[in-house]
């Protein structure tokens, strides 16, 4: 079944290619990681399927849906959830709030509705409060709930950020750098805990990482981006010795 | 002594019931107070002022504190409203018949200025700060400058002779209503997502917030009790102009929302009160009253060289003040804070609740 395909996607910042005939076939249930260097167009292709850019040419479909054209609130409301790859949390609000928020699209009242308090309004609030405090317990943020985002200490930020992602209910989760800042022995603890949210919620996921530890060590399936262009896709053993990816990562070979 | 005292408060705070009463005897006491007299006209009309200010910084908070947005459009929303509303019951509703028609005649500004809202929250799905105030500026200008070149609703000359109307009872009626719609939508989705906006807009659009459903709203409620006050307030004065709705009219409003502190229902409460009661202490007829006490020798020399100076001294004492507040306290009376009684239950539980989903321990922990 096709679940997540990108085809010949093409963007331009001006003149400049950012992403070049960019193909992809994601399939349910797999997690697939994204490398290159600096500037690659990792991050871009990120944007391209979360609405944040539109596609200067090609298609990106979620399954059998287009979602070129659309906007970002209307994509993620496909279930399709991110990260960032510098945190982006509500700073000033509340862990709770944090997640609560992203309930908007699940929360089936209408404005009349909340404004006077009536029809399924109460319910639906009681309801994303019951989740967002699972979610938070799953990921032992509950004691916290009431503190405001910025005041927790990095780590924490990282994990309520995942937490905000799964509370849209996604069935595509996209995290974007999610080892960076941190050492090999929390990416171990990383790299557990991706696998297992994998199974728990039942995820397909598409990371970008420049971890090589993270990547080999998880991904099913990695796709090498470098100026915008797919130099490799394949498996972990296979990129781990494909010519042209040596080449990026470490310059051509010494002259003569 | 103290911590009796933070106990006391606590056990107050607790008592939510408290709330619903006391609105009960502000309703009793709206009515009573003129009807027995119980204080001078000018200190009634003063209350009137001070709730019909509480409406406009309540809902102009909304989007200048809550969205994070700077808008100076506000005074022309009011302007809306007072002219709707004004021009229903002088030329279309039979309120001398039956004036149970006010309502509708200050619904229909409200609903007036509310859809001038929604033509200026388009320009803020495209623009935000400084190029969103500028133009809320014109908006403003606009509106001031139309009504100025209608000849039918008077031109520059306004409005005379409007019915008087507005009565403490109703002014409390619409406070009591501002507080508790705006309330309701602070903290509901969409109040959420308006708070989002103003964190991060791209995070809020991938959290699958509706931003520009979120703008609309926030603009169309904001708006509307703008559109509100501006009806009771020609009811009250029985006179309006474009000169009544101009930028100083938008200042004030600004001065009371951050003066109580942004974002924080219960702030704007405290700064549209305080500002109001301020400005009319600093009058000279009511300084000279509060100071005549003093012996001859002391008073007629403070009188002649001070305090009949003050009525154009208090325009600049008021915005100094206001300066001071910024520097020292620059989140006014109480931002981003709340009073608790106005905060529902739920929210407050969801957030002090101890842990009773145990957390699960077959979570991988380190990350």
């Amino acid at each position: 079944m096709t679940f997540l395909t990108a085809n010949k996607v093409k963007h331009y910042f001006g003149g400049l290619c950012a992403v070049s005939d960019f193909n992809l076939d994601l399939r349910s249930g797999e997690l697939m990681g994204v490398i290159g260097p600096n500037g690659a167009g990792k991050t871009t292709i990120f944007n391209l399927i979360t609405g944040v850019y539109q596609a200067s040419e090609g298609s990106i479909q979620f399954k059998g849906t287009e979602l070129v054209g659309k906007t970002p609130h209307q994509i993620t409301a496909l279930r399709i959830g991110r990260t960032f790859q510098n945190i982006r949390l509500f700073r000033d609000l509340s862990v709770l709030d944090n997640v609560r928020i992203a309930h908007y699209a699940q929360a089936d009242y209408s404005p009349l509705e909340a404004l006077l308090q009536i029809g399924r309004y109460r319910r639906e609030e009681q309801r994303i409060i019951e989740n967002s405090r699972r979610l938070l317990a799953i990921f032992h943020l509950e004691a916290l709930a009431g503190e405001t985002a910025k005041n927790l200490p990095y780590g924490l930020q990282r994990r309520l950020e995942i937490a905000r992602a799964l509370a849209i209910g996604p069935e595509l989760l996209l995290l974007d750098e999610p080892a960076a800042g941190m050492n090999p022995n929390e990416i171990d603890l990383l790299m557990e805990f991706i696998l297992w949210i994998r199974k728990e919620f039942n995820l397909t996921i598409l990371l970008i990482e420049h971890q090589m530890k993270l990547v080999m060590g998880i991904c099913e399936r990695i796709k090498v981006l470098d100026f915008g262009e797919t130099i490799a896709d394949g498996t972990p053993e296979q990129i781990q010795n494909h010519p042209k990816v040596l080449e990026a990562y470490l310059g051509e070979g010494p002259v003569g | 002594m103290n911590g009796a005292l933070v106990e006391s408060r606590e056990w107050l705070v607790a008592q939510r019931w408290l709330l619903p009463v006391l609105i009960l005897i502000g309703f009793g006491l709206a009515f009573a107070i003129p009807e027995y007299g119980w204080f001078n006209k000018y200190v009634q009309l003063v209350m009137m002022y001070v709730g019909i200010n509480v409406i406009l910084a309540v809902s102009l908070n909304l989007v200048n504190g809550y969205m994070g947005e700077f808008s100076l459009a506000h005074a022309g929303f009011m302007a809306v409203g007072a002219y709707t509303s004004a021009l229903l019951t002088m030329k279309v509703l039979p309120v001398l018949d039956y004036p149970a028609l006010f309502p509708i005649a200050i619904l229909a500004g409200g609903a007036m200025a509310a859809l001038f809202g929604l033509i200026v929250a388009v320009p803020s799905f495209k623009t935000r700060g400084d190029y969103l105030a500028l133009i809320t500026l014109a908006f403003l200008m606009i509106v001031k400058s139309l009504i100025e070149n209608i000849d039918y609703i008077g031109g520059p000359r306004g409005i005379p002779g409007i019915r008087k109307l507005t009565t403490l009872p109703w002014v409390f009626f619409w406070v009591v209503v501002t507080i508790w719609v705006i309330r309701n939508f602070v903290y509901s989705k969409y109040g959420r997502g308006v708070l989002s906006v103003r964190e991060d807009e791209i995070a809020s659009d991938l959290m699958s917030v509706n931003t520009r459903r979120v703008k609309f709203l926030a603009f169309a409620v904001s708006s509307f009790f703008a559109g509100i006050a501006g009806g009771l307030f020609a009811h009250l004065l029985q006179f309006i102009s474009p000169r009544v709705f101009d930028i100083i009219k938008t200042t004030d409003i600004l001065i009371m929302v951050y003066l109580g502190g942004i974002a924080s229902i219960g702030g704007s409460i405290l700064g549209a009160t305080v500002y109001t009661v301020l400005l009319e202490l600093l009058r000279p007829s009511t300084v000279a009253a509060m100071l005549s006490w003093l012996p001859d020798v002391v008073f007629e020399p403070l009188n002649e060289h001070f305090i009949q100076h003050l009525g154009i001294w208090r325009m600049v004492i008021m915005p100094l003040a206001l300066v001071l507040v910024m520097i020292f306290w620059p989140r006014g009376m109480m931002g981003l804070r709340e009073f608790r009684w106005f905060i529902p239950k739920r929210d407050l539980e969801a957030h002090h609740r101890g842990a009773e989903h145990e957390g699960r321990h077959d979570v991988p922990h380190g990350q």
